[in-house]
């Protein structure tokens, strides 16, 4: 008898959880787990000893402060959960962490794990060469040695780019972006194909940023947003609702000033990659597009 | 393990679609293709930076145990220098500072580079266990050899190598698998070999447990290989009735 209504209890339990959306949990809990990043660029890093700072990062913190006003509680404890690229989807599916706010691209094949917030940052695919080069497009590439960062999806457009265009790009592979600008800077690449921000941060940290430009069309588009868990709704209401009140006050824009235009920690230097024309138009019309979408343009 | 999909592998590497026979055709490769190439990419850094270890790594041996004081401290010097530096810092070396300095060598590719930086690094430990092997003959021998009349250079073919290359044959069969396992450093300077296939295929499908073990298998698959061929040597070598014979 009492083993029957242990099982009982435990089931009913069980079955609120499942039922809870994640603003019940936060509310319950007085806590919110979000997953941060520590080496996105400044979109969201690590400063070691378990800060974790960037656009997104900070973004986060804002929003999980809405959401503390909008359920009444009078303290909310933030847990800060670091994820990579292999792990973050499952954490965010299983209930670790609520809310992923770093560099993860809103795509087509993501949407039927997870669902995103309203795209708060338009990444650019760019070419970095040297300023002496006289490099100015990627048709001027054909034959050269074209550096890139293994684990990427920019390995993949280049391929791409290749097969459609009928050129052939030597193409040099850094085990990381540290690395793949190591090459250029070295001349075994002519030129660094990556995210726009990331060939920016390193432009900027490098020995004379004098050296090197960002040169050419943007080769691709990709939509980087919040991630959240899948049919919760109201949850995701909440946090658009948040990131939209960002834009209108216009906090979002001066977010974006304090991590991409002025000189950031640890090394004090700016990045300097001023608001794309992208992600402003993101910003007028608060969507949740995945990149496919982008790509039809 | 329900929602494990092999079919990734049939995937063509440019827009994703499965391939009916699993292999791109006109150009197109699938990750079947690619897992298969950088299989031979990983291979071919082994096996040639192997041979370059057992060559360098015999003769760095060989010196450390002649009377020469010259030739004993330019084999030690050898051995410390590559084995006292880790391996992946070798590699950075040779590819990125070695070059600044002598600019000829920006042309070699990185392949080859790769080849010779793990090949010293393991020559060292080879030269270690090779010196071993030839310290642990009895001092007669030598002595016995230099008596019948031979020069130094006959009374290391003729007596002492025969008898310590085949002792030494064990451990430098862990060395040689060892050599598998550590090509993977050459995904750091661009050889598109399994490690770097691994990091980059599962970017690309998002099946990361399916791309990782298959590539975790070819290189079980590649490191048994080396000690299989390593086994039937040290078999057909053995001298019935000699040190380091075995059963």
């Amino acid at each position: 008898m009492k083993k029957s209504l242990v099982l009982v209890a435990a089931l009913m339990a069980a079955g609120v959880v499942q039922a809870a959306g994640t603003l019940d949990k936060i509310k319950s809990s007085g806590t919110i787990t979000l997953g941060v990043r520590e080496s996105s660029g400044a979109l969201g890093y690590t400063l070691g000893d378990g800060k974790y700072v960037g656009f997104h990062t900070e973004m986060a913190e804002r929003i999980s402060a809405d959401l503390r006003k909008k359920l009444g509680l009078s303290s909310l404890t933030v847990k800060l959960q670091p994820v990579t690229s292999q792990n973050r989807i499952p954490l965010v599916e299983n209930g670790t962490v609520d809310l992923e706010c770093g560099s993860t691209t809103n795509n087509a094949a993501r949407q039927k794990q997870v669902a995103f917030a309203v795209t708060t940052y338009v990444e650019e695919v760019r070419i970095a060469v040297k300023a002496s080069s006289g490099i100015t497009s990627i048709a001027q590439l054909n034959g050269k040695n074209v550096a890139t960062t293994t684990g990427t999806t920019s390995v993949q457009l280049l391929r791409k780019h290749e097969k459609a265009n009928g050129v052939d790009f030597k193409e040099v592979f850094g085990k990381d972006h540290a690395d793949s600008f190591l090459l250029l800077e070295s001349g075994r690449a002519d030129a660094f194909v990556m995210d726009g921000q990331i060939l920016a941060g390193n432009i900027a940290k490098a020995k004379n940023p004098k050296d090197f430009r960002i040169v050419g069309e943007v080769l691709n588009v990709e939509p980087i947003a919040c991630m959240l868990r899948k049919d919760d709704a109201e949850f995701k209401t909440a946090v658009d609702d948040s990131i939209k009140g960002l834009i209108k006050t216009g906090d979002l824009a001066k977010l974006y000033d304090k991590w991409f235009m002025k000189p950031i920690p640890p090394a004090g230097t700016p990045v300097g990659l001023p608001l794309s024309e992208a992600t402003k138009a993101a910003w007028a019309n608060p969507n949740d597009k995945p990149a496919e979408e982008y790509a039809k343009k | 393990m329900a929602d494990w999909d092999w079919q990734v592998f049939c995937r063509n590497t440019i827009d994703g679609e499965v391939m009916p026979r699993c292999f791109g055709d006109g150009g197109d490769i699938t990750y079947l293709d690619w897992i298969l190439s950088a299989w031979g990419w990983t291979a071919s850094v082994s096996l040639l930076a192997l041979a370059v270890a057992m060559l360098f790594g015999c003769l760095m041996g060989i010196l450390r145990t002649t009377p020469s004081r010259g030739l004993v401290l330019l084999g030690d010097a050898w051995t410390e220098l590559f084995r006292n530096i880790p391996v992946l810092v070798q590699v950075f070396l040779w590819y990125f500072v070695v070059p600044e300095l002598v600019p000829a060598l920006k042309q070699i590719p990185s392949f080859l580079l790769v080849v010779l930086g793990l090949g010293f690094f393991t020559s060292a430990r080879v030269s270690e266990q090779v010196k071993a092997g030839i310290q642990s003959l009895p001092r007669g021998q030598r002595m016995a050899g230099q008596a019948l009349g031979l020069t130094l250079a006959q009374t290391y073919r003729h007596v002492l190598l025969p008898m310590a290359l085949r002792i030494v044959i064990p451990p430098l069969t862990s060395e040689s698998m060892g050599i598998v396992k550590n090509s993977s450093v050459a995904f750091s300077v661009s050889v598109a070999e399994l490690t770097m296939f691994a990091r980059q295929a599962q970017e690309e499908t998002s099946r990361g447990i399916e791309i990782y073990l298959a590539v975790t298998a070819l290189y079980f698959i590649t490191s048994i290989l080396v000690y299989r061929v390593a086994r039937l040597l040290e078999q057909r070598m053995r001298i019935p009735g000699t040190i380091g014979a075995g059963k």
